[in-house]
């Protein structure tokens, strides 16, 4: 198991954004998370990427504890920060607003964190980026600055720099959202292939029919719960709950 | 008075202008990150330390805030201090544009998007790291012009330093022009900040222009 997810709280305030979340991802799989706007959808990628902490429940990482509860106080304790930093290597994340680093050329943009955060070489960390670039279809890239890039292709080395890390898992918070219609196949395409090189993906998407197309398992949140989870045929198909017929019947038209 | 001899005396009072100014930079310029930082500090007494701090800087003059550097030692401290007053008015400009700049550089750091820290942070860089590479070269970027603003500012404002009789440039034009009763100096003085100033544009602009790659 890669990534464990236990019964998961996270407040807002007051708002309770995420109740009780529980589910595994197995090594190879891929995942899609649906539903509406406000269910908690990045919340949850965010706390399983470690940028916002859980109030309550365990992470567990290729078996390992990240987080837990504590019996006392009922409220979640973190692994010591040498032990997260490995955890956090564990992990990736694509934005959706790409968050490229403006001032790094492309190639930078994906060297430099393997090499200043893992202390790779130079020569190895641009071959590895090289390769990567040509796997995402940019090659020719490698020496201009995100700016000059296309909202499809900054997403495609937003992949590239996350899979530089050589992550056991990647999550996506909707990856194509803020593209325009007309790019969002060329970056759903890479996943595509990411999915079929077998690598851990987590997906948030409004993309129905790469969902369906992709995933191994699709999980529906509404209001920080998980209504249900199955095959895609079983959840897009032929949803048992009411919850999930209403908003694909959305998606329909 | 030959034009050539006033041009020579003068000339003694625009190094120590160009100290004033050097000086001032080197001081202020990274005492204003510190300052910026520590406004956001997590302990409540240093930041609001630093918020009277400035807001008394910027509320005060310049003028004002010398003779207190200079005087405020012997009238508040009893101490008399040989020698104070070329380093007390150092250290009057430093604190005064230290505040200026913190507060550029504060407006320079909250305008970098969020994500920009996230992305950063789950590439696995430190803190220290994520400040250094990703936030900190594109903020100079984004503050460049209002920096430059000060800089042609503190150009002008090391006259200022005439308040403690110092003999810079400012001050030698007024005494000379008195003592020669000439209008000679207060050209040559004129002429002396213009110059000054368009070099800072000069630098500046090749500055700014080195970082035009991006966007
Ligand atoms: N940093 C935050 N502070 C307060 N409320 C937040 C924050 N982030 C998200 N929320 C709230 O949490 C809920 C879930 O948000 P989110 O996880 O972004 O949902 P989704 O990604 O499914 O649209 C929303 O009601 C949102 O307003
Ligand atoms: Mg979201």
């Amino acid at each position: 198991m890669i990534l464990e997810m236990k019964k998961i709280r996270k407040k807002f305030g007051g708002l309770e954004v995420l109740q009780d979340i529980s589910f595994d991802i197995d090594s190879g799989e891929v995942v899609s998370i649906i539903g509406p706007s406000g269910s908690g959808k990045s919340t949850l990628l965010r706390c399983a990427t470690f940028l916002e902490t859980i109030d309550g429940g365990d992470i567990i990482y290729m078996g390992d504890k990240a987080a837990w509860t504590d019996e006392q106080t009922g409220g979640a304790v973190y692994a010591n920060a040498q032990k997260l930093k490995k955890f956090r290597g564990y992990c990736g994340l694509v934005f959706q607003q790409f968050n490229l680093f403006p001032h790094y050329s492309i190639m930078k943009n994906i060297t430099d964190a393997p090499m200043k955060v893992q202390g790779m070489g130079r020569e190895e960390a641009e071959a590895n980026a090289v390769e990567l670039l040509r796997k995402m279809g940019i090659e020719d890239k490698a020496d201009g600055y995100p700016y000059q890039l296309s909202g499809g292709q900054q997403q495609r080395v937003a992949i590239a720099r996350a899979l530089a890390m050589k992550l056991e898992i990647l999550f996506f918070d909707e990856p194509t959202s803020a593209l325009d219609p007309e790019l969002t196949g060329e970056v759903l395409k890479v996943i595509k292939q990411l999915a079929d090189e077998n690598m851990t993906m987590v997906v948030v998407t409004h993309e129905m029919s790469f969902a369906k197309a992709v995933s191994d398992r699709v999980i529906f949140m509404d209001g920080g719960v998980i209504v249900e989870q199955g095959t895609p045929k079983d959840v897009l198909e032929n949803p048992s709950e009411e919850r999930t017929r209403q908003f694909l019947s959305v998606f329909e038209r | 008075m030959e034009f050539s001899v006033m041009l020579s005396t003068m000339s003694a009072g625009m190094l120590r202008t160009g100290a004033i100014f050097a000086l001032t930079l080197l001081g202020s310029l990274p005492l204003g990150m510190i300052v910026a930082l520590l406004r956001k500090s997590r302990f409540a007494p240093l930041r609001i330390f630093i918020r009277v701090y400035i807001s008394v800087i910027r509320g005060t003059p310049l003028m004002l805030q010398l003779l207190v550097w200079y005087f405020g030692p012997y009238y508040l401290l009893g101490l008399n201090i040989g020698g104070w007053r070329f380093p007390a008015i150092i250290v009057a400009f430093v604190v005064n544009y230290a505040a200026y700049f913190a507060e550029i550089y504060r407006g320079g750091i909250e305008s970098i998007p969020q994500g920009q820290y996230e992305a950063a942070q789950v590439l696995g860089y430190s803190r220290a790291q994520t400040f250094m590479r990703i936030i900190l070269p594109q903020v100079v970027k984004i503050i460049m012009p209002s920096v430059t603003n000060e800089v042609i500012t503190l150009v002008k404002d090391t006259s200022m330093a005439f308040t403690l009789a110092y003999a810079e440039i400012f001050s030698l034009a007024k005494q000379i022009s008195a003592s020669q009763t000439s209008f000679m100096p207060f050209v040559i003085a004129g002429v002396f900040y213009f110059i000054a100033n368009y070099a800072v544009e000069i630098v500046m602009a090749r500055i700014e222009k080195s970082m035009d790659y991006y966007k």
